[in-house]
């Protein structure tokens, strides 16, 4: 998933904001019959209904089929649970997605807020065009900005013989985050590539968020003695948690499922478990394993994504 | 901020201002720290582009483009000699431009639908179009596969389209109904004064204020078709579009040809912002 998806979101608040007065107002369009939306809504939804409802419940099906592609695959009560041990001995990789995608989540946190801020506060007549520069990247194609990555990190080039250089990778191995030498096909490589490709997806909803607030409120706490620093944590913080929250789901989701990073950025030392999946519909085409492995990051993402939502408290988000 | 900064600081702690304020170049990098943090994660974003087009000059040794060797315009000249690499990026355009009229038409009536009406299933149907959103794309990709695996129907051009609407169609329905739910109804309110009936009013003047909306989300959905690799990946069969042709080249070799098609890529779509900017602030002045 890439592209202004951020972007629709940025300019859907910008757009709110604009006329709060606006918005979904008794049916005052075409035709007032009390069908009219199901008729709206019907070619959608089927098509939704279709294409993504019933192939997520036949993914949950067809987990527990038995068979292989050349025999063909049917169902015996009361199915083949056997692939779901799988998910056991795949842990590393589940454990290994969840970790790195949870990591770039942070990274992009970190990274994104400083220039949202500095978008939202600090840019003057600037905004529109920095706004501009950071969907940029998504007009390249992903893939080939990502192979960009083997370039910029190859073992020779200037980054990484600046961090031998500063004994950085050193201090890096010792976390098992690199090797002593390179960072090429290593745990860093990838958690950079997922930040680099997610980044934006964070960017976009904290701007937005930010952008919202009024500044004043920051100079009041100010002006009542608080250090920069408490009005960051107590005032400016609190305000953007709508974005925080939407971006961090933004970011994490996509990046838990990801598997393009870690396969040109990394080796299978390194894989997650979307490379896994995808190895045993394409490689070992075992559809049924593949299948319950599929399910289950879906569920686990599902888990994780309501008790996160709920301890964040939004209700911004749909 | 800066100042603001430094004046809470002397009210507050006057004594530790002698001591600890800092002075000099360091003091000047205190006062910038958000902008310069902003600009250093710009070009961090920024840096695999140079990159991209960088390369897209390069002849390289092997099969693989990854370390720089000489100037050359050869790959700019002679885009269309790398096998099937044409081929894919023109499958590429066609699918993108489908997929995205098939969304836009769907999404736009379901945006409507949800936007300006209240319906028992209301709340339901946000749910449904969000869901997609927040599906992984190798989950995503992969139930659709089992689907037409299910369904015995043979994976090609139909079911990337089929796959690639579906994606799409979120997105669209999200951008449209934004804008929808952002425009002021006492400009509807006016033309119903004026004596314009529901049709007339809807054609004149809601259509033309939500137009927009949905050009933006063409352009959304065709930069989101035209860059899918992972759903594609699954339904594609033998079918290579152009994120699958740059998928294969990662493995076999990297011709510079495809860092040509990302630089051009690049040139294309930032000129389209940029006249969509031009043509935004003129309107505002107007």
């Amino acid at each position: 998933m890439s592209g202004g998806a951020v972007a629709a979101t940025a300019v859907e608040q910008q757009d709110i904001r604009s006329h709060p007065g606006g918005g979904a107002t008794e049916s005052k369009g075409v035709g007032t019959s009390k069908w009219t939306p199901y008729i709206l809504l019907t070619p959608g939804f089927l098509w939704l209904a279709l294409f993504f409802i019933i192939p997520t419940v036949m993914l949950l099906l067809f987990s527990l089929y038995s068979g292989s592609l050349d025999q063909g695959y049917s169902f015996e009560f009361p199915g083949n649970w056997s692939t779901y041990s799988a998910v056991w001995e795949y842990r590393a990789q589940f454990f290994r997605s969840f970790l790195f995608a949870g990591l770039s989540t942070f990274f992009c946190l970190a990274l994104a807020y400083p220039l949202a801020y500095f978008i939202a506060f600090k840019s003057g007549k600037w905004k529109a065009t920095l706004l501009v520069l950071v969907i940029a990247p998504f007009f390249t194609s992903f893939l080939i900005r990502t192979l960009a990555w083997k370039t910029i990190l190859a073992d020779d080039g200037p980054v990484v013989t600046f961090m031998n250089w500063a004994h950085i990778t050193n201090v890096l191995a010792l976390l098992h985050l690199t090797e002593t030498d390179r960072v090429l096909n290593t745990p860093l490589s990838v958690v950079l590539g997922l930040t680099y490709n997610f980044l934006p997806f964070m960017v976009l909803p904290l701007y937005a968020s930010l952008d919202r607030m009024d500044p004043r409120l920051v100079e009041a706490a100010q002006d009542l003695y608080s250090s920069p620093w408490t009005a960051l944590r107590k005032v400016t913080w609190p305000l953007s948690l709508p974005g925080v929250v939407a971006g961090t789901l933004l970011t994490f989701i996509p990046a838990a499922g990801d598997y393009i990073n870690a396969e040109l950025l990394g080796t299978t030392k390194v894989s997650m478990i979307g490379n896994v999946i995808q190895d045993q519909f394409f490689v070992v085409t075992d559809y049924p394993t593949a299948s319950a492995l599929s399910f289950v990051l879906m569920l686990t993402i599902l888990v994780l994504v309501f008790f996160y939502v709920r301890r964040a408290g939004t209700e911004e988000l749909v | 901020m800066a100042t603001t900064t430094a004046t809470a600081a002397q009210q507050e702690a006057p004594a530790v201002r002698t001591t600890k304020r800092p002075s000099g170049p360091f003091r000047w990098v205190r006062e910038r720290i958000i902008p310069i943090i902003g600009l250093l994660v710009l070009f961090y974003m920024f840096l695999p582009i140079f990159v991209v087009v960088m390369f897209s000059f390069n002849q390289p040794n092997g099969r693989f483009n990854y370390q720089w060797v000489k100037f050359s315009f050869d790959a700019w000249t002679n885009l269309c000699s790398v096998g099937g690499l044409c081929e894919s990026l023109q499958l590429s355009l066609v699918i993108g431009l489908l997929a995205t009229l098939g969304a836009v038409i769907l999404g736009t009536l379901m945006a409507f639908g949800i936007a300006r009406y209240r319906f028992r299933g209301r709340s339901g149907s946000n749910l449904l179009v969000f869901m997609p959103m927040a599906t992984p794309e190798v989950v995503m990709g992969s139930s659709l596969l089992t689907w037409f695996v299910l369904l015995a129907f043979a994976r090609g051009t139909t079911t990337i389209l089929i796959a690639h609407v579906m994606f799409c169609l979120s997105f669209v329905v999200v951008t449209v109904k934004a804008r929808i739910a952002g425009l002021d109804p006492r400009l509807e309110q006016a033309a119903m004064d004026l004596y314009a009936n529901e049709r007339t009013t809807f054609w004149r003047v809601t259509f033309p204020l939500v137009l927009p909306g949905i050009v933006g989300a063409s352009l959304l959905a065709f930069s989101l078709s035209f860059d899918d690799f992972i759903v594609t990946n699954f339904n594609s069969g033998s079918t290579v579009t152009f994120p699958m042709f740059v998928w294969g080249a990662a493995q076999r070799g990297t011709p510079p040809q495809i860092n040509v098609v990302g630089s051009l890529m690049f040139i294309v779509s930032l000129t389209i912002v940029l006249i969509a900017q031009v043509v935004q602030r003129r309107r505002k002045k107007a």
